[in-house]
């Protein structure tokens, strides 16, 4: 490979051969005659005075579960770069793609022998060299053979993670199709949950509208998508007792897909007449913006239940306490950690992490959401077994030694770990 | 005319603290002129950044974008109600694109990432940990152990099972209470940093 390389380097870069020659005369003076033949091709303005050794078996490969994109290359580096009294002061990079022109891509500090080429095409070919530097002179490597990245379609670094992906998948797809020939799934009761009936019959009885918050982030969310199937559930509630939703939205794609929820509530209950566009309505994507007109709505029009449902930041406590303010009873839910204390202390009723993802399958009860859960559940179920198993190896491993507690360990935590 | 923006500045940050009093009409008025400004900037924002930077600018270059755009195109159908139905489909690509991607997204870091940080060994290697590391891998190892059973639903919170879940949901709380009053100090700073607004810039009090 080396070689071809040469051979390439030399019919690219023939006029550099006379400069080649300077060198064989130069490097025995300083005693490296392996460098020498090594550095048979060399560019034109580098090698005038070789007082510095280049970097040696310099090796290009294919970067491994990549999109194509990138080129790993590593070499020796070199003699002349010391911790102390080094000459070398960097290394610079140079590509050459397919017959082109040779084209620094990067500089490198000494000691670093290794370098990741980005942002590279699947179809082309590349070679690289790579120039030691000095002070007043530098030498640069052989040509490395010309080599074209690859795309590979399936990144088996991350088997550990498919491998879950399976399990967890596979439990979810057995439940729902448990849950579809009519087996009854438990789920356990989640206070928050059981409130929503509750909230909803109080809003009935004062006469007063639900004020439906989903968050202010947008439908790539997780968080938004979880609280948009809760609205489905408390629309058609709303739609079998006429109660009025009103659900001021700080996106516009959230607007759309949530007026897409309600209207399927409102014709599931049979209503589609009551359904009105303008419950739900666009206010602005500006964070505390949307919190200041949120915040009119709910001294203006006092709602009797506040559904806080999706991911919040900085707001939450103000509209939190807000609501709280105009005695409307709250149920909150968010995925973020940070912002659940508030909600905890402000709200009646708060969905802590997960069960804000729970309460689809829980309020639906239909098959495919209930088996979903009880998918994840299976999941969780091999995370404490793994957990209690690893930490009893390795704590048996720290009081005895024993090999195979050790090994069982690690292989724990290798299965575990996500490659990077 | 920067003295100009100053006092408007400081005559709408006023105006949104005295929703701090009751709803008032300074506060609509303040209100108002945030969402209509807010939203007209997110707009120009979202033209310029989105639009032009993303796929204007580069649609020759990368033609996937070309997808996005015929999504986006169809979305805008929905201003007419007669072909409004497709724009479900670009909100269903949305959906569902999103769910795959954050799939694997939380299964690496909120499940497989955790499970590897909590194997670890309660005494410490060859009994060198200190007694606040043993304690702290005690914590940190019941901790992380009872909470994962708090969301576990498959199963009633009853029994050995619910005992586990109630330790987990109480360390749950003793970790919200330390995040409260981290966000706490954090919010302050928001406070602040209008209060010097408006008594240094503003005013000229504080110097």
């Amino acid at each position: 490979m080396i070689a071809s390389g040469c051979t390439a380097g030399a019919e690219r870069f023939g006029s550099y051969l006379k400069l080649a020659t300077l060198a064989t005369f130069l490097i025995p003076i300083v005693g490296f005659s392996a460098f020498a033949q090594e550095n048979s091709v060399v560019s034109a303005d580098s090698v005038a005075v070789a007082t510095v050794a280049p970097v040696t078996s310099l090796v290009v490969e294919d970067y491994r579960y990549d999109d194509g994109e990138n080129l790993a290359l590593t070499w020796v580096p070199s003699i002349d770069d010391q911790p102390v009294g080094g000459k070398v002061v960097g290394y610079e990079i140079f590509q050459i793609t397919d017959s082109g022109e040779p084209e620094k891509i990067a500089d490198v500090l000494p000691g670093v022998s290794s370098f990741l080429a980005t942002g590279l095409h699947a179809g082309a070919s590349y070679r690289f060299y790579v120039t030691a530097r000095a002070e007043t002179s530098s030498a640069p490597s052989v040509i490395s053979a010309a080599l074209t990245p690859h795309r590979e379609w399936i990144n088996w670094g991350l088997w550990n993670l498919m491998l879950t992906a399976l399990v967890v998948g596979g439990s979810v797809m057995f439940f729902i199709e448990t849950a579809r020939r009519g087996h009854e799934l438990f789920v356990r009761k989640i206070a928050g949950l059981e409130a929503v009936d509750e909230a909803i019959g109080r809003a009935t009885e004062m006469g007063r509208p639900i004020l439906y918050i989903p968050g202010i982030q947008d439908m790539d969310d997780v968080q938004t998508l979880a609280s948009l199937t809760i609205l489905g559930r408390v629309a058609e509630h709303a739609a079998t007792y006429d109660i009025r939703i009103r659900m001021p939205v700080s996106r516009s794609l959230v607007m759309t897909a949530a007026r897409e929820t309600i209207k399927a509530a409102y014709q599931a209950a049979g209503r589609p007449d009551a359904y009105n566009e303008d419950m739900v309505n666009y206010v602005t994507d500006e964070q505390f913006g949307y919190v200041a007109a949120v915040d009119g709505i709910m001294v203006r029009e006092r709602p009797a239940t506040v559904f806080l449902l999706g991911a919040f930041f900085a707001e939450s406590l103000i509209l939190a306490e807000t609501g709280n303010s105009v005695g409307a009873i709250q149920i909150a839910g968010t995925a973020r950690p940070a912002q659940l204390p508030f909600f905890i202390a402000a709200c009646d009723f708060t969905l802590i992490g997960e069960e804000l993802f729970a309460a689809s399958a829980y309020l639906s009860g239909e098959p495919k959401s209930l088996g979903s859960l009880k998918g994840q559940d299976v999941g969780k179920g091999v995370a404490m077994v793994a957990i209690v198993l690893g930490v009893v190896a390795a704590t048996l491993y720290a009081l005895t030694g024993a090999a195979w507690l050790q090994a069982f360990g690690d292989w724990l935590v290798a299965m575990f770990t996500i490659a990077s | 005319m920067d003295h100009l923006g100053l006092w408007i500045a400081g005559f709408l940050t006023l105006g949104i603290y005295s929703f701090l009093y009751r709803d008032n009409p300074w506060y609509k008025l303040s209100e108002s002129i945030f969402i209509g400004v807010s939203a007209g900037y997110w707009v120009v924002t979202e033209f310029w950044q989105n639009f032009v930077g993303k796929f204007w600018d580069q649609k020759g270059d990368d033609p996937w974008l070309w997808i996005g755009a015929v999504l986006g195109l169809m979305m805008l159908m929905r201003l007419f109600p007669k072909i409004g139905w497709i724009s479900r489909w670009p909100l269903a690509f949305v959906v569902g694109a999103t769910s795959g991607f954050w799939m694997m997204n939380y299964l690496t870091t909120n499940c497989m990432a955790q499970v590897q940080a909590t194997i670890i060994p309660l005494l410490g290697l060859g009994y060198e940990a200190s007694a606040v590391m043993i304690f702290s891998n005690i914590v940190l190892v019941v901790g992380t152990f009872c909470g994962v059973a708090y969301f576990f639903f498959s199963k009633a919170h009853t029994g050995v099972f619910g005992a586990t879940a109630r330790v987990g949901v109480w360390t749950i709380m003793v970790t919200f209470g330390a995040m409260f009053a981290l966000t706490i100090m954090n919010r302050m700073s928001l406070l602040i940093g209008r209060t010097s607004f408006i008594f240094g810039e503003w005013l000229g009090l504080i110097r």
